[in-house]
């Protein structure tokens, strides 16, 4: 009796039915949902006979502009889950007041603002940064595919095998239920007993991997890879920001991944590095953790910065202000954004010194972010300016962001952040400039390179109902935080007993709805254009008359991107040959050198899906036999040497000949 | 007035100058490996700057337990010591043979690198198990729980540094000094050489500093 009790141990480890939330309707009815439409787009997949074409030309691909794509729905994808989450706990903290306890039980409630935080910093911000950092950058420098384009789709994969674990802890099991950065000693295993945590700590450990990659994949291709005459300052101004991204990226993960190994020791080997006893020490954590953590909103932020001013100089139709000011000032918040973490923690006691010298530190940083917004005023004056919607979208970033950023430097003096430390006003201040800064900004970016990646415009009343519902929706659902923080609100509760305070919330919770109106309009943009693809369509292959090299290609562009490696002779490298009257070739072609797709990158992931959630519910047997698979699969790979083909002369003659024709009847 | 026109003329002229735009010919750009593994052994070297930085913190939490200046046997780590650093030697006559193309020697080279390798684990498995077994494991303190952190992590990267050389081996092999096979014994190469890198900070922060009183 005995040995059969181990071997169901050792084979699923703590899983048992108790796992699954058979006794929670909100999550049951999400599980039939999924699953009615997880079933109906497999059943259309293989009705319309799609898995070859979705695994030749899709999931195995090594295109570094089809991986930008597939980054990019990852992020909206996951964009849903987690405003579901959000709304949910708008309107929790709407409905719990006195009596009314609301429809969510505090444990479920914790699971969700963890799960929020996470989702959309690592599962949407991150993979849309990532996305349009892939998609641009080869385009932009004048270049055939990344540095290693195995790698690339490697790195796709295991963010998305991290999303899946991530998803998993919906329907098996908890999510953690101790904030997105999962302080110990909540988060050991005396608090935690549960399988939350290690939940986060392997969907975080799995995604750090292709994050890290990534990084370090872009960052020798713009090293690299330039087309020739683009020295470093003739680098259009988004490659700049993805440059000092990538370094960043390289810089800060690491540490994630080393103080992630060392809480899951703590977890899973009884160790004590964070621990209350034996001499471990929890300050540790908190202060590694934002070592990475905050030059983690720098990675978010900077590539923005370099889209709104790619933006602001096409629609203004002038250079941009200031390039070389806009470099240096990226180059020194990439340095400080590593002198100020212990700007999230002034009330841990480091003492009034090391305090001052954070938050003057912190304060600092606003100087170079203020000199980016004076860059894009002087850009936008006396330019002829058209507002179409990615305009819209930065000129409501410079305003919501300039807010944020004040707000933040209020929070960077440590006494008054011992007042708002903790408070609703931090959650509406770090909302203020990821929503008034990132998103806004991706949801420019995505509006201005759309017809670069399809061939067809974003329909523009969508797009500015889209952005009006984000605008209004982020003010309703955020000023109101800031006013329940100065009045002492703390964050992360479930309940309230002051009446006072819910007409406060209930206007947050009808800002919540604003914006899921603005979701639900870009969702229904999308659809439409694609309906109106034909009368939306880019021929010309630069709709915007742009500047930089990207646009100097078809829409979309071919697999290749360029017939011809370009060369560089200035800044605006497309809109100085536009200006010398350049002239395309249409004849005299090469064969073109090309990497080939592998089914390495998504099988490698899948089998690390595996090695994770054998981790998390301690099937040891399984987590075993599924690493030294993947160590042998990774092995295996290696002993492919037949990487690499040429598209032949012919191919490439045939695919221009047919732009030649289109551009003819432009 | 002539000279006038003739700067006149040559102005313009330079203005006229087409400029190429394109590159007509076929244009590699450079391999990029080497530089992007020099960036990864960078990230891998802050994983390490963590785990020292960790050791710093809790480099003398006894919690009661056993300290180091007691239970470390110098005598034992100079052994495992030389045996990495020779093998970083080692490692550089692979080098030297396959510079000189010859697919035997750096094979011969590569494998004493990898045995001298595997003697170092096996002398740091011993170390810790007789650690373990005296009563300083990595849950006795925080102290224990940062050295086996920090040794083991190094160890860990030896142990798959073998993997790949045995895995290098094989390719070599089959293949010969390709030039896809150079770069990988190049690559590894500096990664094995890192390893010695951290070693020497981990002598000499550990162990060392660590039987000063």
């Amino acid at each position: 009796m005995f040995e059969s009790l181990d071997l169901t141990k050792l084979i699923f480890g703590r899983l048992t039915w108790d796992a699954i939330p058979f006794h929670d309707p909100i999550i049951l009815a999400t599980f039939a949902v999924v699953a009615v439409g997880g079933v109906a787009m497999l059943a259309a997949i293989t009705r319309y006979k799609l898995w070859g074409y979705l695994w030749n030309e899709w999931f195995t691909t090594i295109d570094h502009k089809k991986i930008g794509i597939m980054y990019i729905i990852l992020g909206l994808v996951m964009l849903l889950r987690g405003f579901a989450d959000a709304i949910m706990m708008r309107l929790q903290q709407a409905l719990a007041f006195g009596d009314s306890a609301g429809y969510l039980p505090p444990d479920h409630y914790d699971q969700i603002f963890t799960a929020h935080g996470v989702i959309m910093i690592f599962f949407v911000a991150m993979p849309l940064v990532t996305g349009i950092m892939n998609y641009l950058i080869p385009l932009q420098i004048g270049t055939r595919d990344v540095a290693f384009p195995f790698l690339n789709n490697f790195s796709f994969w295991m963010t998305t095998a991290g999303a899946v674990l991530m998803m998993m802890s919906l329907f098996i099991g908890e999510f953690a239920k101790t904030g997105w950065l999962a302080y110990p000693p909540l988060s050991g295993i005396l608090q935690s007993p549960g399988v939350g945590v290690d939940y986060y700590i392997w969907s975080l450990q799995i995604a750090g991997v292709g994050t890290l990659l990534s990084g370090v994949n872009l960052l020798v291709t713009i090293v690299k890879m330039r087309a020739p005459g683009m020295s470093l300052m003739k680098m259009p101004v988004f490659t700049w920001t993805s440059l000092c991204t990538n370094v960043l990226i390289v810089a800060a993960f690491p540490v994630l991944t080393a103080v992630l190994a060392m809480l899951s020791m703590d977890r899973y080997l009884d160790t004590a590095f964070f621990t209350n006893d034996l001499g471990g020490n929890a300050m540790m954590y908190v202060n590694l953790i934002w070592i990475w953590g905050h030059p983690e909103v720098y990675i978010l932020i900077l590539p923005v910065f370099g889209i709104f001013s790619e933006i602001v100089a096409t629609y203004s139709r002038k250079p941009l202000f200031g390039y070389t000011s806009m470099v240096y000032a990226t180059v020194v918040i990439t340095v400080l954004s590593y002198l100020v973490w212990l700007h999230h923690f002034f009330t841990m006691g480091s003492g009034a010194s090391v305090n001052s010298f954070f938050g003057i530190t912190t304060m600092i940083i606003s100087i170079p972010t203020g000199a980016k917004i004076f860059n894009w005023l002087f850009t936008m004056f006396r330019g002829r300016i058209k507002f179409d919607v990615p305009m819209l979208w930065t000129v409501g970033f410079m305003v919501t962001f300039v807010i944020g950023g004040m707000t933040g430097v209020l929070l960077a003096v440590p006494p008054v952040d011992f007042v708002l430390h903790n408070s609703l006003f931090l959650i509406a201040h770090f909302h203020n400039v990821i929503i008034g800064g990132v998103l806004f900004g991706l949801f420019a970016g995505i509006t201005y390179w759309f017809p670069k990646a399809t061939g067809f415009k974003l329909d523009e009343f969508w797009g500015k109902i889209s952005f009006w519902f984000w605008l209004i929706g982020f003010y309703f659902a955020f000023m109101p935080l800031y006013v329940l923080g100065l009045m002492g609100v703390t964050r992360r509760v479930s309940h309230f007993e002051d009446q006072s305070l819910q007409i406060w919330f209930q206007i947050a919770a009808f800002g919540a709805v604003l914006i899921a109106v603005g979701i639900a309009a870009f969702l229904i943009q999308l659809v439409v254009s694609f309906k109106r693809r034909e009368a939306l369509k880019d021929e010309t292959g630069d709709p915007w008359d742009g500047r930089t090299l990207e646009w100097s290609t078809s829409s979309p562009p071919p697999p290749y991107n360029f017939a011809f490696t370009p060369r560089v002779h200035d800044l605006d490298a497309w809109w100085q040959m536009k200006q010398h009257g350049f002239q395309r070739p249409e004849s005299g072609f090469i064969p073109i050198h090309m990497p080939k797709g592998t089914w390495a990158g998504i099988v490698l992931s899948g089998i690390s899906v595996v090695v994770g959630f054998a981790l998390i519910w301690h099937m040891w047997l399984l987590a075993g036999v599924s690493f030294v698979a993947l160590i042998g699969t990774a092995i295996y790979h290696t002993f492919n040497y037949d990487r690499d083909y040429y598209i032949p002369a012919e191919e490439v003659e045939r695919i221009e000949a047919e732009r030649t024709r289109v551009l003819a009847n432009v | 007035m002539s000279d006038n026109t003739m700067t006149a003329a040559v102005n313009d002229s330079d203005q006229k100058a087409p400029l190429e735009f394109l590159v007509k010919g076929e244009h590699h750009p450079q391999n990029g490996t080497l530089l992007g593994f020099w960036l990864y052994l960078m990230s891998d070297c802050l994983i390490f700057a963590c785990l020292f930085a960790t050791y710093g913190v809790l480099g003398r939490s006894y919690a009661g337990g056993p300290t180091g200046m007691e239970l470390f046997d110098l005598n034992l780590i100079a052994i495992n010591t030389s045996l990495l650093l020779v093998s970083s030697i080692t490692y550089g006559f692979a080098m030297l043979q396959m510079q000189a193309n010859r697919v035997k020697g750096t094979m011969f080279w590569l494998a004493v690198t990898g045995l001298l390798g595997a003697g170092f684990l096996g002398l740091e498995l011993y170390e810790f198990h007789h650690l373990i077994h005296v009563g300083a494991g990595p849950q006795t303190s925080g102290f224990w729980t940062a050295f086996f952190a920090l040794v083991g992590t190094h160890g860990l990267h030896v142990f798959f540094g073998i993997v790949w050389l045995v895995t290098l081996l094989f390719q070599l092999k089959k293949h010969g000094l390709i030039p896809e096979n150079k770069r990988r014994v190049f690559c590894l190469s500096m990664f094995w050489h890192f390893l010695d890198v951290v070693w020497v900070g981990v002598f000499t922060y550990v162990y060392l500093m660590g039987v000063l009183p």
